[in-house]
């Protein structure tokens, strides 16, 4: 029904704009990562592997990109702990009030993740809201200077900013399970908690997968966070992206290890996809 | 439904969780009216001090401004480009589909400095000087993807039927597309256009690296922390937050009215993981 020159005018633009503004400049990443930069900080175009092979070489890249990773594991970790058992309240306990919690959930995400990142600050801080209220309940006599500009400070925020987007998907997938075969699990003399882990969770595994990852990939390339609350021992591999950016100049190094990110971040969501399928039963 | 009584400690939980989400905005809106600034407890003093100084704070309001002008531009770039490729993707075979499904919701998922980086490349080998217009075509296309997701949702909803007949009746594609296509994604379209507006407005890796002379908000407000903590930008988040909890309980209305249970954020993040 639609002529040829009508899917080529749908067609045409949005590809020629992707192809300039976003498969160029990824294109454009991967050719920087083979470049070098000279002593005189201009960028020298011969191809070779050196900016790969100094990741290996330094230690501190690979130490940062571990570390990157394990907050980012404990951030999920924390995600899925907090975001599950609150999916499975609202789709399941909270029947009446569930479209209400729901949107509870999802309002968070529209306040300025700077913001919150920013108030997690205000509330760590040594002379902090935290802290303040510890020292006048007499709690403590002076003020915990571990809160704020350490990992925990990082896991904590991030924790608190990727929660919901670990609760959509399981939420999701939850409210797709069948409720006659929970019913049914129920009937045939299931106890509550063999129905939860015989029926339920296996079938909210794709969900599971899905937030896991979303939190995972989400946290691992975080840059303010660490910033703004990491201290020296929170740095994570994107604060060192773009310190190569800016003051120590070095943009192939930059891109090469951005490129490393990028591949594992592909390759994550590839397995993610697989393990989902394999486990979806619909 | 056989309703479980969940065991109590499921509803502790649930109230902890919300408490672990709403206690910084809690606190951040409670500390914008403190009279001993952001900070100690209790808050004592309340004033409304930090919204007169932000009043009269000329660098803030400029670069509200230019984060307004920037998410505007970018939801023109992105409903331009992403309705035709929403389009595109469900009406037309090309070779490469596939591939550019997922290439437009890669700055999606991909860590925001990737592509904010990858585009500052791109304008130094084109020779083009950054400022808040490589910030528009930053946003824009990486929110590409925000609206093509939302718009193919649409079309898959929309009656073909309406449209055929608009053709037999000797309408052109253009007219079909103006009188019976766009009214009828109407709804995937302003909603796509509020999230876009509203992660524009909120944007910060991109911007980082093709910011030019002219703050938007978001780095006007990064610039100030580092240099220590203003009780200005309480207030201003603040009012923000307002506009925002305004502007998405109009949206939920609108589109419960039109079509039950509003479900954008899940549609956006089910997209991003690549199921289609």
């Amino acid at each position: 029904m639609f002529s040829r020159a009508y899917r080529a005018a749908i067609t045409l633009p949005p590809l020629l704009w992707v192809a300039v503004f976003l498969l160029m400049p990824y294109a454009l990443l991967l050719c920087y990562s083979f470049w070098s930069v000279s002593d005189s900080q201009i960028i020298n175009h011969s191809w070779d592997f050196r900016n790969y092979l100094e990741l290996l070489r330094v230690n501190v890249y690979l130490q940062t990109l571990f570390r990157s990773m394990w907050i980012a594991a404990r951030v999920t970790f924390f995600s899925l702990l907090l975001g599950y058992p609150l999916a499975y309240y609202v789709s399941f306990v909270a029947v009446k009030g569930k479209d209400l919690l729901y949107q509870l959930v999802i309002i968070p995400l529209w306040v300025s993740y700077l913001v919150r990142a920013y108030a997690w600050k205000t509330i760590l801080g040594s002379d902090g809201v935290l802290n303040t209220l510890l020292q006048y309940a007499h709690v403590t006599q002076h003020p915990l200077d571990f809160l704020l500009y350490s990992p925990f400070a990082v896991v904590l925020t991030l924790t608190h900013i990727y929660t919901p987007f670990a609760f959509l998907p399981i939420y999701a997938s939850l409210e797709h399970i069948p409720r006659n075969l929970i019913e049914a699990s129920h009937d045939l003399g299931a106890s509550p908690f063999q129905t939860f882990w015989r029926v339920i969770l296996p079938l909210s595994i794709p969900g599971v997968l899905a937030g896991a990852t979303l939190a995972f990939v989400l946290s691992l390339g975080d840059f303010l966070a660490p910033l703004l609350l990491g201290g020296p021992s929170g740095i994570m591999i994107s604060n060192i992206v773009v310190s190569l950016f800016g003051a120590a100049y070095n943009w192939p190094l930059g891109a090469a290890i951005s490129f490393c990110m990028m591949a594992l971040v592909i390759a994550l969501l590839f397995v993610s996809e697989t393990l989902e399928k394999k486990w979806s039963f619909r | 439904m056989s309703a479980q009584c969940g065991p109590r400690w499921l509803s502790l939980h649930a109230v902890a969780v919300f408490a672990f989400l709403y206690l910084p905005i809690a606190i951040l809106v409670l500390y914008s009216f403190n009279g001993q600034g952001v900070g100690g407890f209790p808050p004592r003093n309340l004033t409304l001090d930090w919204y007169r100084q932000l009043f009269s704070d000329d660098a803030i309001w400029t670069s509200v401004w230019n984060s307004l002008l920037v998410a505007v531009s970018a939801v023109a770039i992105s409903l331009a480009f992403g309705i035709p490729a929403a389009l595109a993707l469900d009406r037309s075979s090309f070779s490469g589909k596939a591939l550019f499904r997922r290439l437009v919701l890669l700055p999606l998922i991909l860590p925001g400095i990737i592509t904010g980086l990858s585009l500052l490349m791109l304008f130094r080998e084109a020779g083009t000087r950054l400022s808040l217009i490589t910030i528009i075509l930053g946003h824009g296309t990486a929110l590409i993807s925000v609206a093509t997701t939302e718009v193919f949702a649409g079309l898959q909803k929309l009656d073909r039927a309406q449209e055929e007949a608009s053709l037999d009746l000797g309408a052109n594609y253009w007219q079909t597309f103006w009188r019976i296509t766009l009214p009828n994604l109407r709804l995937s379209i302003i909603g796509a256009a509020l999230l876009i507006f509203t992660l524009s407005m909120d944007e910060i890796a991109v911007s980082f690296f093709l910011i030019g002379r002219d703050n938007t908000l978001p780095l006007e407000i990064w610039g100030r922390l580092r240099r220590g903590i203003t009780p200005e930008i309480n207030a201003i988040s603040t009012i923000i937050f307002v506009f925002s909890l305004v502007a998405i309980i109009a949206w939920y209305r609108l589109r419960t009215r039109a079509e039950g249970q509003p479900d954008l954020a899940a549609e956006l993040l089910e997209a991003a993981e690549g199921e289609s």
